[in-house]
């Protein structure tokens, strides 16, 4: 068993760049994107630490910050009863990212997820493509700037002409 | 008792062609076996121990389309699975019935947005709604007697209900339209 | 505890286009043998759901399969992003709709912990109550579908009997006996009627012996290990790899249980066991999920306990910022009548920030990642769906299998097409 202290300490040894900081009681490193598979390679494979189970992955869509995607990953050390999350920042103009379905099965089918909901392209997946949209979807709907595609709620002052245009299915 | 006194000894009873076509309807309808979401777990229960449905004609739940003749919505349709819902509703033969079961199928629930058809009445026609999220298998079931009573209502004859494919395979098969 | 000595396993998990392009450039081989595409779903009785596979077949063996999910998307994260935090908890009941209790659970404690809320204890052990009984009633669905699925049909009338006792008791609770809403960021939403605890210990009295019964329905049952034993094994290597939690995992060997590793409602301070198997297939699970049942008896029992010393004391938090007043209190102070219009006109408002919190829900680790701008909707909620994460095991241990053993795998995984899809 390791503590936090030691694991700051031997992540801020081995990896100087990452910003060390905290998410709500749990250690939270932000990393430059390329030296992700890196530092979660490191992570899963040094048998002290042994952060072997992702628990998830997911993006987040900071709308009018500089970059403007994130992708969160959360690992578990069961033999450390330790959890630690990832930050890498995404910029827009190029939302690319390494995959870490090579690294992590369990990430296959969670970066599939973020590539359909956000738009953020996992390098090197060995099979992205949309999973939760249709094929034919277009756009990324968890974006902010994607509507929720409200449809209008009909009362009695609004009802006739909602009803009039309603797809009505025919037989 | 009660139609046996009726019969007699003839072993005849006097009806109409109606009514007796409506009467087999109802009393032995086959529902598709088909949930989608948080419904069809309510729909299990109706077929299960508590409220068992079979009372009521739905002994069966038939998983091919082809061999049911209603349809329960029994959850929210998303964009992605409104063609294979058009789809399993065409494949199945007339006469053919839909009950939208629950909120989400009736009118898109809780769920305003991008991925849920709002009312699974835009993909195909619903006979009758199903309130409730998810609605008790007691409402399930009194829904399915409101069809049964508006089955009883049907009219083979009956251009003007908006199903004429109705009375075009009962020109096919052995009944006739009258008139 | 963790095996880790060789290389981290690495597993391929094909996606439906991949399988369809076989279909289309399908040539005999030598032999004259050709494998067959088949896509089974979206609509298929024993795919609990809208689950579509495309699985490549070489006579009844699969050769490789790939789970086609999305037929079920709805849209629940974004949905969530526009409305506050309280109202949201609706929409989480409706993902895993076996385990709405789960739902609501990881849900407010991933806003609990970023807004270092605390929770009365005895909400902390009501919740600890309702989560078992959550528990058992979702296993029992499973039971009862997967031993259909294995055309044993007595058993699901004699599960779904039992889990009607159960949504009665939730019922009586909250009014509704599947989409419950019951949890609040803090505590409750309401106090417990006054015969609840009474018809709870009934229920665990009455229920207890029928877990035997459906034992003795299936565990020493020929036919039942014929299909079971042996089939579908995942190592334990493999099992973390592919993230499977819950009793996926367990089944393999590797005793993680969030309730007992990383405590959350005070699970530390209850005496149970998790059940944990060796084998890894489907009958391990089976044995797993089973004795969890009795398991959950055992905590539900002591949670109990603990409840009837506690009467009197608060089931939602006093701080007014984030739990509505009392009635009877907005009649007399004026603090408590703006803490109440602030609450329902506006919501309350977490710190920036972001927080992950993962509880045991029956399926498995079921996690929330939300994300707070400060403002009383939070800018993004992630939910860890460990149905989702589970399904991905699919293709692994589906290969060289049969497919009539197809059904079986399916149900043993036991997802739920609602939190898969979410």
């Amino acid at each position: 068993m390791i503590d936090r202290a030691t694991l700051e300490q031997r992540v801020s040894a081995q990896f100087p760049t990452v910003r060390i900081g905290d998410e709500s009681g749990d250690l939270c490193l932000t990393v430059e994107r390329q030296q992700l598979p890196a530092l979660a390679g490191w992570l899963r494979d040094e048998p002290d630490l042994a952060f072997t189970f992702l628990n998830q992955l997911c993006g987040v869509d900071y709308l009018g910050r500089d970059p403007r995607f994130e992708v969160v990953v959360h690992l578990t050390s069961f033999q450390n009863k330790m959890r630690v999350t990832l930050h890498i920042e995404v910029p827009e103009a190029d939302p690319t990212i390494p995959t870490l379905a090579r690294l992590f099965p369990t990430a296959n089918f969670q970066e599939r997820e973020t590539y359909d909901m956000f738009g953020i392209i996992f390098t090197g997946h060995p099979g992205l493509e949309r999973i939760l949209m249709p094929e034919d979807w277009l756009g990324h709907p968890q974006r902010k700037d994607h509507p929720l595609g409200y449809e209008e709620v009909a009362f009695t002052h609004n009802e006739d002409w909602i009803y009039a245009n309603k797809p009505f299915a025919k037989e | 008792m009660g139609l046996e006194e009726k019969a007699g000894d003839l072993g005849i009873v006097t009806t109409t062609l109606e009514g007796v076509v409506n009467w087999g309807r109802t009393k032995a309808m086959w529902p598709m076996l088909f949930g989608l979401a948080c419904c069809a777990i309510e729909m299990m229960a109706g077929q299960a121990s508590n409220y068992d449905m079979s009372r009521f004609g739905l002994e069966l739940m038939r998983a091919s389309p082809r061999q049911a003749d209603l349809m329960i919505v029994a959850g929210r349709v998303s964009r992605k699975m409104a063609p294979v819902l058009r789809r399993l509703y065409d494949q199945m033969p007339e006469p053919k019935w839909v009950v939208a079961m629950g909120d989400c199928a009736s009118c898109g629930g809780v769920y305003n947005n991008y991925a849920i058809v709002q009312g699974v009445d835009e993909i195909v026609p619903v006979d009758v709604y199903v309130a409730g999220c998810p609605p008790r298998p007691e409402a399930l079931i009194d829904g399915i007697l409101q069809l049964h009573e508006k089955i009883k209502r049907d009219k083979i004859t009956d251009h003007a209900d908006g199903k004429p494919i109705r009375i075009e395979q009962a020109e096919r098969g052995a009944l006739k339209p009258l008139g | 505890m963790v095996m880790h000595a060789h290389a981290y396993p690495d597993i391929e998990i094909p996606t439906p286009s991949q399988i369809a392009a076989v279909a289309l450039n399908n040539e005999p081989d030598e032999n004259g043998e050709q494998s067959m595409v088949l896509s089974m779903g979206p609509q298929h009785p024993s795919t609990h759901g809208v689950l579509r596979l495309a699985v490549e077949l070489n006579g009844e063996n699969v050769v490789q399969l790939a789970p086609d999910v999305g037929f079920l998307h709805t849209g629940i994260e974004k949905t969530i992003e526009t409305k506050t935090y309280t109202k949201s908890i609706v929409l989480t009941d409706r993902m895993d709709y076996l385990a709405p209790m789960s739902n609501n659970m990881v849900y407010v404690a991933a806003i609990e912990k970023l807004m270092q809320q605390d929770v009365p204890e005895r909400a902390q052990t009501l919740r600890v109550l309702l989560l078992e009984l959550t528990r058992i009633n979702s296993h029992l669905v499973w039971l009862g579908t997967h031993a259909l699925d294995l055309a044993a049909m007595s058993v699901f009338f004699y599960a779904m009997r039992e889990r009607e006792y159960i949504l009665d008791i939730f019922e009586m609770l909250t009014g509704a006996r599947m989409m419950t809403s019951y949890f609040r960021v803090g505590g409750l939403a309401w106090d417990i009627p006054a015969d609840f605890i009474p018809t709870v210990e009934d229920f665990l009295t009455h229920f207890l012996p029928k877990v035997d019964e459906y034992e003795d329905l299936l565990t020493n049952n020929l036919l039942w290990k014929q299909r079971t034993k042996g089939v579908g094994v995942v190592n334990a290597a493999d099992a973390i790899a592919l993230g499977l939690s819950g009793a996926n995992l367990r089944a393999s060997g590797v005793d993680w249980d969030l309730r007992k590793t990383m405590p959350y409602s005070g699970y530390e301070t209850y005496q149970f066991d998790v059940p944990v198997g060796q084998a890894g297939d489907i009958y391990d699970r089976y044995r797993c999920r089973v004795q969890e049942m009795r398991e959950s008896v055992k905590i539900a029992r002591q949670a109990i306990e603990r409840v009837k010393q506690m009467h009197g004391q608060p089931y939602v938090t006093e701080n007014r910022k984030v739990a509505p007043p009392p009635k009877s209190e907005i009649t007399y102070s004026m603090e408590s009548l703006i803490h109440h219009f602030k609450l329902w006109t506006e919501g309350f408002r977490p710190p920036r920030g972001s927080a992950y919190a993962a509880i045991e829900s029956p399926r498995g680790e079921i996690g929330c990642y939300v994300v707070s701008d400060g403002t009383p909707k939070p800018w993004r909620v992630h939910f860890r769906a460990p149905s989702f994460i589970n399904l991905q095991a699919l293709p692994h241990i589906a290969k060289g299998k049969l497919m009539a053993d197809l059904v079986a795998l399916i149900a043993s995984i036991d997802p739920v097409l609602g939190e898969v899809d979410r």
